[in-house]
């Protein structure tokens, strides 16, 4: 049988782009439209290099068993660990969350997505300072100034720019690329800095003193340097003209920001840049958000504990403390003694030194595919590649939340929301037959 | 010679994302991008294995020509190779420090190693 699948959302990157179409023949994905290579590869490879049973390993050597076996192994690990960390979440739907956040209170665990590991530091902003924002649809629409900050897109978001920002034709930007001016500021000359209208060349680590360059001489019309981060005055003057000239202006800004000296300082710097600019025009901020669903678990997560992301319940109670509470943070302190990964890979992103820790400690991973933290586990356990298996909702990088379809089957396997679910359902078990014997006794 | 480091995504890398025990990945990641000059400097060329050293340890990688590169900085992209030198800590923030990072490269005859061996190794060392 085949079949024609249109408005197919893309669980791959930030930009959830939701007009994919899909031809299927007898339950295999056979050809894609309308997506970026990324997109085209997650549909068109979605049967390779797949985890193929759940596994738990013996010595060296990891042996196949059955769900239930290794769920109840995993449930072992995390009811015996005295502060298991839970993490990942950017690649899984927001129900997923939702049960996962339920877990951790049950254990007294800590909750980490990878938002830790890219644009936290830009949530720590937002909370300082605010996040005057818009929709991708508003830019599409609207955006003639489109400023690209620390990212590339053209590698990152390969359709970030032809499908919102830049060349689309929009309600008052009918001419698309013709009617918008294309700014590029970054360490190096990227793909995209070579399509941009104004390049400008930071050096590295030197970003904050651009951006507070750039508020200077929007506050003050100069600025007593004739250079600031290798970038000359002129070129400053002149970006600044131009921000406060503009119809409605974006500022895209990347993991360039966040990763780099300054750290929240920097997105901290750039929003009251845009502040400032909206006593001239109206100009907005937005976060390139990496993993499709990254922005969603942020979502979930502050509804249902009042934090974003590195939420620690050993206190029976929400505890924020980024710097203290992240993933990162805690394996570098040998903070937690086990770890449940979930549609994420820490061993391939994290640095060394918490990778070494993550390598000795009782790890469960879920997750479709081989992955680096997936060698180094005792536990692994298939799921379902979501968006293409199962069903689910994500929030796109501006906060757009999109539902995710299922489009094939996958006989044999479960889902993310279901191995999470029967985690849970465990760990009541245990937890509840642990406080019985403690009565008895 | 002395570099910074940045380590950031790459269409490649992304390509290869789900498939991290393949040599795909290795050569979508295991590489170091430079400026033509500073090869000519170190005395490599195209394809040569480099050493990468930093305060938090060191990794081989294939190094490549980059015209978009100034002199004096160099790029690998997000993956084990690069995070073997990213430094411990996150100045409170929880983000470690992925980008701007102190290295000392210099040409090695040493073997790169595939992804699932590099993290492998971890389990032992001390």
């Amino acid at each position: 049988m085949s079949l024609r699948v249109e408005d197919v959302v893309c669980p791959f990157c930030g930009c959830l782009c939701d007009d994919i179409v899909v031809y299927i023949e007898n339950n295999e994905i056979k050809e894609v439209e309308n997506a970026c290579k990324f997109g085209a590869h997650r549909f068109l490879a979605v049967k390779k290099h797949r985890i193929k049973a759940p596994m738990i390993r013996e010595g060296q050597e990891f042996k196949e068993v059955s769900y239930d076996e290794a769920i109840k192994k995993a449930v072992e690990i995390l009811t015996e660990a005295k502060k298991p960390l839970l993490y990942g979440f950017s690649s899984t739907s927001c129900e997923v969350h939702e049960v996962a956040i339920e877990l951790a209170e049950l254990l007294g665990a800590v909750i980490d997505n990878t938002a830790s590991v890219c644009h936290g530091p830009s949530i720590l902003a937002v909370q300082e300072v605010g996040y005057p924002s818009v929709t991708l649809g508003e830019v599409k629409n609207r955006a003639d100034l489109v400023i690209y900050w620390a990212c590339n897109p053209m590698h990152a978001h390969p359709r970030h720019m032809s499908r919102y920002t830049t060349f689309p034709r929009g309600m008052f930007t009918d001419k698309g690329k013709l009617e918008r001016f294309l700014v590029v500021v970054d360490v190096r000359r990227t793909e995209t800095a070579e399509m941009a209208d104004l390049f400008i060349k930071v050096k590295p680590g030197y970003d904050f003193e651009v951006l507070n360059a750039l508020r200077t001489i929007l506050n003050k019309g100069d600025i007593p340097h004739e250079e600031v981060g290798g970038v000359k005055k002129e070129t400053l003057m002149e970006l600044a003209e131009r921000m406060k000239n503009c119809r409605f202006g974006i500022l895209f800004f990347g993991v360039g920001l966040t990763m780099s000296r300054g750290k929240h300082r920097n997105i901290v710097e750039a929003i009251k840049l845009v502040r400032d600019l909206n006593r001239y025009t109206k100009f907005s901020i937005m976060a390139m958000r990496g993993h499709y669903n990254v922005t969603g678990f942020n979502e979930v997560s502050s509804w249902e504990t009042g934090y974003p992301f590195a939420v620690d319940f050993t206190r029976g109670y929400p505890w924020y403390n980024p710097g203290e509470t992240d993933a990162n943070s805690l394996l570098q302190n040998k903070d937690v003694d086990a770890v449940l990964v979930i549609a994420s890979d820490p061993a391939a992103h994290f640095p060394r030194e918490s990778v070494r820790y993550l390598a000795k400690i009782p790890l469960i991973v879920i997750d479709p595919f081989e992955s680096l933290t997936s060698r180094i586990a005792d536990v692994v356990i298939p799921s379902k590649v979501m968006g293409i298996e199962a069903e689910g909702s994500a929030y796109r990088m501006d906060a757009v939340p999109l539902r995710l379809k299922k489009i094939i089957e996958a006989d044999g396997l479960l889902s993310d929301l279901e191995i999470m679910e029967r985690i849970l359902e465990g760990v009541k078990r245990k937890l509840s037959s642990k406080s019985e014997i403690a009565v008895e006794r | 010679m002395e570099f910074i480091l940045i380590s950031g995504r790459t269409m490649h890398q992304g390509e290869t994302l789900h498939q991290k025990c393949s040599e795909e990945y290795m050569k979508a990641c295991a590489i170091c991008e430079m400026n033509p000059e500073d090869m000519k400097e170190l005395g490599v060329k195209d394809g040569d294995i480099v050493r990468v050293k930093s305060e938090a340890g060191e990794v081989n990688v294939y190094v490549k020509p980059c015209e978009g590169l100034d002199r004096g900085i160099v790029f690998i992209p997000m993956g084990p190779w690069a995070n073997a030198v990213v430094p411990a800590g996150t100045d409170s923030t929880g983000m470690p420090s992925f980008k701007g990072i102190k290295v000392r490269i210099e040409k090695s005859d040493g073997r790169v190693l595939r992804g699932d061996e590099l993290v492998r190794r971890y389990e032992f060392e001390g």
